[in-house]
């Protein structure tokens, strides 16, 4: 079969045809996954605030929450057990990662503890900054173990800034970036405790 | 030509990575390990192979002029359906490639095949071409990422082959995948050689 001429009607009517036919195909696939990516996405979701948090048989009504203007706001999760407040997870976030944006569920127990962390997304670099899921829960090393502290008396930065917290080796700003992301969590948690409006 | 020949060049003779060096981007950002240079080249493989059965299908509809911007439209569609369906089905694969997804519509491997081998040849051969070129590019991303794996976290496939404090860092690092690509290709050009 010959190629069929480049006429301008030839062209338009072809390239019509071909994004109509691609627009259609992605329509399908994307109502296709949609059910499963947010299930997948949820799933994640309800896993990471399980392993952050001790534990609860029920979870409230999430809340957003601004940790100041003119920044992006926080997701809340409020935990329950046997209808008392055992502790809140906090989805977090950071923009001073090596690689930019990173994403951390951070749990905060009643007392305003950390009570864990779980790194939901992140781009640093693999064997250096990646390490943050691992090294800052590792209960051998105290000087880098954020579980159990309270940035009210363990000064949040790394040691390097005259914090109390140990940095990941050769991954400082992958460090900071975290301890920021998490003092982000703990600021917001606090400001909207004593306005009274956390809890139920 | 002789269908065994067009399947296998795509390995060593027109290896996209160590001989045709194209499709550099995702080669050197994604290899930092073996599993996540796979994952690349399994789906780039898919999209290579499907862009290549359709772009031969239609080729003669398409008038002369305009065929660019009609494969660009193809590839990115293949890309897309990849990118959701993975999102779907294997969230972990897609957390860890997320970012190189997209890139693999101006992957130029993929327009490279379209143009050069799906637009001119008939549906089978063009399959076989993107299923070739396909493996071709995840055999070369699975080396290069075994070896910066091996090297820069003594590991393979997340299995522990010595402890940590043996490793040479740089091997995981940008500079990395130049210093090792830079090796394989020597290699090959000997091998090829003799």
């Amino acid at each position: 079969m010959a190629k069929r001429e480049s006429s301008f009607t030839n062209m338009v009517v072809t390239l019509v045809l071909v994004t109509g036919i691609a627009a259609a195909a992605l329509g399908f696939v994307y109502d296709f996954t949609k059910g499963p990516i947010e299930v997948a996405k949820l799933k994640a979701q309800t896993e990471a605030i399980k392993t952050v948090l001790p534990e609860f048989d029920e979870l409230g009504e999430s809340m957003v929450l601004s940790p100041g203007e003119g920044q992006d706001s926080l997701e809340f999760f409020p935990a329950y057990k046997n209808g008392e407040l055992v502790g809140t997870a906090i989805k977090t976030y950071t923009k001073s990662g090596f690689s930019g944006f990173i994403s951390i569920m951070a749990g905060i127990d009643k007392d305003g503890n950390f009570s864990g962390y779980s790194v939901l997304e992140h781009a640093e670099t693999p064997g250096l900054g990646s390490k943050m899921d691992v090294w800052f829960s590792n209960p051998e090393k105290p000087n880098q173990y954020v579980i159990g502290k309270n940035p009210e008396t363990t000064k949040f930065s790394v040691s390097k800034d005259g914090g109390d917290i140990d940095a990941i080796t050769a991954s400082t700003i992958s460090s900071r970036a975290f301890l920021d992301a998490l003092n982000r969590a703990y600021s917001t948690y606090k400001d909207n405790k004593t306005t009274g409006d956390s809890g139920q | 030509m002789n269908q065994w020949k067009n399947f296998s060049k795509g390995f060593l003779k027109e290896n996209p990575v160590f001989v045709l060096l194209l499709g550099m981007c995702p080669t050197l950002g994604v290899t930092s390990s073996a599993i996540n240079g796979l994952g690349m080249g399994l789906a780039t493989t898919f999209v290579l192979l499907m862009s290549n059965i359709v772009v031969s299908l239609v080729k003669s509809a398409i008038p002369e002029k305009v065929r660019i911007p009609a494969f660009i439209v193809i590839i990115a569609t293949f890309v897309t359906i990849v990118q959701l369906t993975m999102q779907a089905f294997v969230p972990a694969l897609y957390k860890s490639l997320g970012l190189f997804i997209p890139l693999i519509v101006v992957n130029c491997i993929v327009l490279g095949r379209a143009e050069a081998f799906a637009s001119k040849n008939n549906v089978g051969s063009s399959a076989i071409d993107g299923l070739g070129i396909g493996l071709g590019f995840t055999f070369a991303l699975v080396l290069l990422g075994g070896i910066r794996e091996i090297l820069g976290s003594g590991k393979i496939f997340n299995i522990t082959i010595y402890p940590e404090n043996y490793v040479t860092l740089v091997f995981v690092l940008a500079p990395g995948a130049f210093i090792v690509l830079g090796y394989l290709i020597a290699l090959i050009n000997r091998m090829k050689k003799n």
